[in-house]
């Protein structure tokens, strides 16, 4: 090393220096502090405001808490126990805790079923979140839907059973004559579904839901946080695949479904998604044969697939712009074809890419469920706003319930934002 | 360049050429909109011959190679490729791709999937291979490219000349009989070219029908029986490697030849 000082050209190194650890004081909290904090005057100053900032935020809030009241039966009451005091009211979230998560017409001797639902629910997508569990837990996802649609809305078992057996037939159909020719396939597919629900659905008996095992719920009595969860995860699990179809048409050769995609997508951003729940409750019912009454909860949900799905269609997009062109070349030039290269090569890589833009979308779409209230259906904030606060025991419980709604949401919204990063860091294998 | 393979002897004895055709190209013109990158192209090659084509940039060597296996349409002209007929049939073009092995400037691996995994997948979906034989055989494929060792982990642990090799072995997996290269190693650092070109001489040794694109002169002059080169998207002039870098006809090629090897 003392030849770098001399001022010689030629240098040898004489080996290789070995690593040592670092000087004292260059790590522990006392230089984080340090360094983080109060690395100089404007900073120490900033430091110091924000926690005085925080110290009055608790000092309001903290007493607010513990004093709360959680046993009277109205608002009346609280404010005779707290005796002019500062606490708050919970009392309304435990007296009217069933209305908060159920709604106000579900009977109260049948909340086991949405409970069991949610369980299964947990059993169902845990293959589908974590990939490392085994594959066969998949076939409980694919009849989930099935078991929790006559778990929540009762009835006869045979409806969810001749809409399984219509899906069967079609993932039959496809899977014999898909091979040969994709159209085919496709379009016979959806043929014999439609033939099974026609047939399925005369065959099944008037008066078949009248004394059923399961007593029948209409969609009309679904309530509180159970209706927006129902809906969260229908529609989350709905637009996806719905997005990737959109997604890839608007990439397509063939002009006819390229248009159809680009015109559904931007017709449906185009527009607020509260006119589209409107349409649903009020319009959609034009559309349909004159007799058939299609229930409110599946126009709701249709409307609301069909806005996450243009939004997600969009991230695709961009996830797929964003893969090089040698990707695709690549699976083009060893003979996969489209599918193949879609589902092996493309997709994988595209939706990776696409995780944040695709959980903001998710995320979003639950809170927006929340706007289900304005058509007059009582989920968590349609309770709210209805039947609880307009009550003469709760009238003006605002912070309370409403405070309540909003760490049901984040509970949620900030699990699905965890789980998406794990999912990035597990599926990060490039190492860029 | 020539000095980076002076070190090894090449065995020319399963080099030979066969009467058999490998592709045929005739009078194939190329457009890019109103733009004429490639002009009348008529090119035969033989099962067994080593093709190196070169050129300066823009001259339209990579869009040949690219319309061997249909990565670009070509507009006039037709192209028989292994006995198959270049037309707009996918059943047609899915054939040939899977015949024809492709080597990419950007090696172009699966990042997402391990080095096995890029071996195996086109052998397993498109040639229906068995998962544990395909396995095997991209085993055998990653030891003759040199590292076996690296099969587990992904593309972007590798270094560029390792993942060329695997693009090399990746392709091999399908058991072409025909490989192209496009510029295989003009991505790579001197030190990793010698080790891709090791792979492709020791694939020339072995007999195998190929048509590089490339600026490596010596792997021209030492494995090409014969070298094309290619100017404003027409070829200008081909010859056996010896006569067309000691005796150029052209005076294009002369300019060409004096400025790649002046130095």
């Amino acid at each position: 090393m003392s030849d770098q000082t001399t001022n010689s050209i030629a240098f040898v190194a004489d080996g290789t220096i070995p690593p040592s650890p670092p000087p004292a004081g260059e790590t522990g909290p006392i230089k984080w502090l340090r360094e983080n904090l109060f690395s100089n005057a404007v900073n120490s100053v900033l430091t110091i405001l924000a926690l005085l900032a925080i110290y009055m935020i608790l000092a309001k809030t903290l007493p607010w808490i513990l004093n709360g009241v959680w046993t009277t039966s109205s608002l009346a009451e609280c404010r005779e126990v707290l005796n002019g005091k500062v606490g708050a009211c919970f009392s309304v979230l435990t007296e009217r805790w069933n209305q908060l998560l159920y709604g106000f017409k579900y009977p109260v001797d049948q909340y086991w079923r949405p409970n069991l639902a949610l369980v299964l629910l947990l059993v169902a997508i845990a293959p589908v979140l974590f990939f490392d569990l085994p594959r066969k837990l998949l076939a409980f996802t694919a009849v989930y839907p099935f078991l929790a649609f006559w778990l929540i809305w009762g009835g006869t078992i045979l409806a969810p059973i001749v809409a399984l057996l219509g899906f069967a037939a079609g993932a039959f159909v496809f899977q014999t004559y898909g091979k040969s020719s994709f159209a085919i396939g496709f379009f016979g597919a959806i043929a014999a579904a439609f033939a099974v629900w026609l047939i399925g659905g005369a065959l099944i008996p008037d008066g078949a839901s009248d004394n059923a095992m399961l007593q029948a719920v209409p969609s009309r009595d679904l309530g509180g946080f159970m209706l927006n969860l129902m809906l969260g995860v229908t529609c989350v699990s709905l637009s996806l695949p719905l997005g990737i179809a959109l997604a890839l048409g608007r990439q397509s050769d063939m002009p006819l479904i390229k248009w159809i995609c680009v015109v559904f997508i931007e017709f449906v951003r185009g527009v607020p998604l509260i006119t589209l729940l409107f349409v649903a409750s009020v319009m959609l019912a034009y559309f349909f044969p004159p007799e058939s009454t299609v229930d409110l909860f599946l126009r709701v949900v249709i409307m609301i697939t069909m806005f996450s799905a243009a939004y997600i269609a969009e991230v695709i997009r961009g996830g797929l712009a964003a893969l090089p062109k040698g990707q695709y070349e690549a699976a083009d030039s060893l003979g996969l074809d489209y599918p193949q290269a879609m589902r092996l090569i493309i997709l994988p890589q595209a939706l990776k890419i696409s995780i944040p833009g695709i959980v903001n979308v998710a995320v979003g779409l639950f809170k927006d469920t929340t706007l289900v209230s304005v058509i007059s259906m009582f989920d968590l904030v349609g309770m709210i706003r209805g039947p609880i606060l307009a009550s003469t025991e709760w009238n003006g419980v605002y912070w309370e319930l409403l405070g309540f709604a909003a760490a049901l949401f984040f509970v949620v919204c900030y699990g699905i934002s965890q789980y998406s990063q794990w999912l990035e860091r597990r599926l990060a294998t490039d190492h860029r | 360049m020539s000095e980076l393979m002076s070190d090894r002897q090449i065995d020319r004895s399963k080099m030979q050429v066969s009467d058999e055709v490998a592709i045929e190209i005739n009078g194939m013109n190329k457009w890019y909109g109103s733009f004429h990158v490639l002009r009348d192209i008529n090119l035969t090659v033989n099962q067994g011959e080593r093709i190196v084509i070169a050129g300066p940039s823009g001259s339209g060597k990579s869009t040949l190679i690219r319309c061997l296996n249909a990565l670009e349409e070509h507009q006039q002209g037709k192209i028989v490729v292994d006995g198959t007929e270049l037309s707009n049939d996918l059943k047609n073009i899915d054939k040939i791709r899977s015949e024809v092995g492709m080597v990419f400037q950007h090696f172009n691996l699966f990042p997402h999937l391990t080095i096995l995994e890029n071996c195996t997948l086109a052998p397993i979906w498109v040639r229906k291979t068995p998962k544990k034989e395909a396995e095997e055989r991209a085993m055998h494929f990653l030891e003759k490219v040199k590292i076996p060792e690296q099969a587990n982990k992904y593309p972007g642990m590798l270094s560029g000349g390792q993942q060329q090799r695997v693009a090399i072995a990746r392709s091999l997996c399908m058991m072409p009989r025909i490989m192209l290269f496009d510029e295989p190693t003009s991505a790579l650092d001197p030190e990793m070219i010698k080790e891709v070109l090791d792979t492709m001489i020791e694939l020339a040794e072995e007999g195998m029908t190929m048509l590089c694109v490339t600026h490596e002169m010596g792997f021209a002059r030492q494995v090409a029986n014969r070298v094309i080169f290619m100017d404003a998207g027409q070829i200008v002039e081909q010859n056996e490697p010896e006569e067309f870098f000691n005796n150029p006809k052209s005076d294009r090629t002369k300019l060409f030849l004096s400025q790649i090897l002046g130095h």
